[in-house]
């Protein structure tokens, strides 16, 4: 294959993939990132143990389409509606929020409520994630 | 639908979702921006621009952020451009500055955008630049450009910053010889960072050998400052050696060297559009392909007026 650097295409869609809260292992965060950095988006990784404030003021200063949140600790409920509303309340009101990680099925119906949305569970595979926020997220300028 | 004065009005302001949505569309190359250049480079304030270059690994995030920590104590509102490489296959890229500088995310007077580099010659250095007014004009001073790891495009980036500070590490090897010497060429100050290691003197003084015996536009060797990013050692410092090289960044002599550097940046990019928009410029691809055509007469007809 022959690097094109002349290539005319759309803007790459801008994706900050982040570890909120006390976790310790981003493997998988990690390997999305690689993932959908080889489907053309441009991808923003914060590192591991951010808080609700860290992650929302990322999202707004790297002005992404998408945020990304990877969590495996168990505290999702308490964690991820506290980011979704940080994240509006900043304005940012078309960025789409997706969620993966381990997270039971019961708890799944709530996040959704609370503006995840959609969650990404163990062996999701990497295009069908990369085709998810193509069709979701917003319209690029 | 993107009104760009508008974002430019709040951003200077102070509204950060304004000025993040600005620097979007300054990055795309959006058609609203073209009629803003004019307001946004006369809404500067004379922010200092800053490039921090250096071979990969050799600790530039941490010292951008040991940077902004420093220039925060004394005050100053710190704006951070990251750039990082994208993809030449699928254009995406994977940008992890931010996982060293998370210690300011929630820093009201921190300002920290990741950039991907989006082709070799492209828009990066222009976009670049007009990123860095725009945070200049957002009252954000300093404006630390950290450029991708070692090559070619970093010493482009390098030629717009007022200050280049270039970061080694201690026991590089012989191998890299050649990329130090041409990194070095563009340093205003040199940051040997790692020097809690074992050799970090030494490579300080091989370092000053090397630059006390440079011509080329030498008037006096760069400053050479011993680091440790992550303790925050010699940190204070380099923040004066960069402060103190501002004044000679800004005499009417370097003033026209940058001036040159954005004017033919300028030029270049403005060619390749002309170029790209030809009628004729897919079956000139064609004939160059099928060598019917040399590139270089091609490129001329193609930019005939």
């Amino acid at each position: 294959m022959t690097a094109d650097a002349g290539r005319e295409q759309a803007f790459p869609i801008r994706v900050l993939i982040a570890k909120p809260g006390l976790d310790g292992r981003d493997r998988g965060a990690k390997v999305l990132a690689r993932g959908l950095r080889d489907e053309g988006f441009e991808v923003i990784y914060t590192g591991l143990r951010q808080t609700p404030e860290m992650i929302a003021d990322a999202a707004e200063q790297e002005d992404v389409d998408v945020v990304g949140l990877s969590i495996l600790s168990g505290a999702h409920m308490t964690l991820l509606p506290r980011i979704v509303e940080l994240i509006r309340s900043r304005g940012m009101d078309d960025v789409l929020i997706a969620a993966g990680g381990i997270i039971p099925d019961a708890d799944i119906g709530p996040l959704k409520e609370a503006g995840v949305a959609e969650i990404f569970g163990p062996g999701t595979r990497i295009g069908d994630i990369a085709r998810y926020f193509r069709e979701h997220a917003r319209p690029r300028t | 639908m993107a009104d760009g004065a508008a974002l430019l009005t709040a951003a200077v302001g102070g509204d950060r979702g304004a000025l993040a949505r600005l620097l979007t569309l300054i990055e795309n190359g959006n058609s609203a921006i073209r009629e803003l250049l004019p307001e946004i480079f006369a809404a500067t304030r004379g922010a200092h621009l800053v490039g921090i270059t250096g071979p990969p690994g050799a600790g530039k995030s941490t010292l951008v952020t040991a940077l902004a920590r420093e220039y925060r104590q004394r005050g100053r509102r710190v704006g951070i451009v990251a750039v990082d490489p994208s993809s030449p296959y699928t254009g995406g890229a994977i940008m992890g500055d931010r996982i060293r500088m998370m210690e300011h995310a929630a820093d009201r007077d921190v300002f920290m955008r990741s950039m991907a580099s989006r082709g070799e010659l492209g828009g990066i250095a222009a976009a670049t630049w007009l990123v860095t007014a725009a945070l200049d004009a957002a009252g954000y001073d300093p404006v630390l450009v950290e450029t991708v790891g070692a090559g070619q495009a970093e010493l482009e980036i390098a030629r717009l910053a007022e200050t280049t500070v270039v970061v080694e590490v201690p026991e590089m090897g012989d191998e890299i010889q050649a990329i130090k010497a041409g990194l070095l060429e563009v340093a205003d100050v040199v940051a040997v960072n790692k020097a809690d290691r074992p050799g970090a003197e030494r490579s300080a003084r091989q370092l000053r050998a090397m630059l006390a015996g440079a011509g080329g536009r030498f008037v006096a060797p760069p400053p050479i400052l011993l680091v440790v990013a992550t303790s925050g050692d010699g940190v204070g410092a380099l923040a004066d050696a960069i402060d103190a090289d501002r004044s000679r960044a800004r005499s009417p002599d370097q003033a026209r060297v940058r001036a040159r550097n954005q004017l033919l940046r300028a030029i270049t990019e403005g060619s390749r559009r002309r170029a790209e928009a030809h009628a004729e410029w897919d079956s000139t691809v064609t004939d160059i392909a099928e060598h019917r055509i040399d590139p270089i007469t091609a490129a001329e007809r193609l930019l005939e007026p």
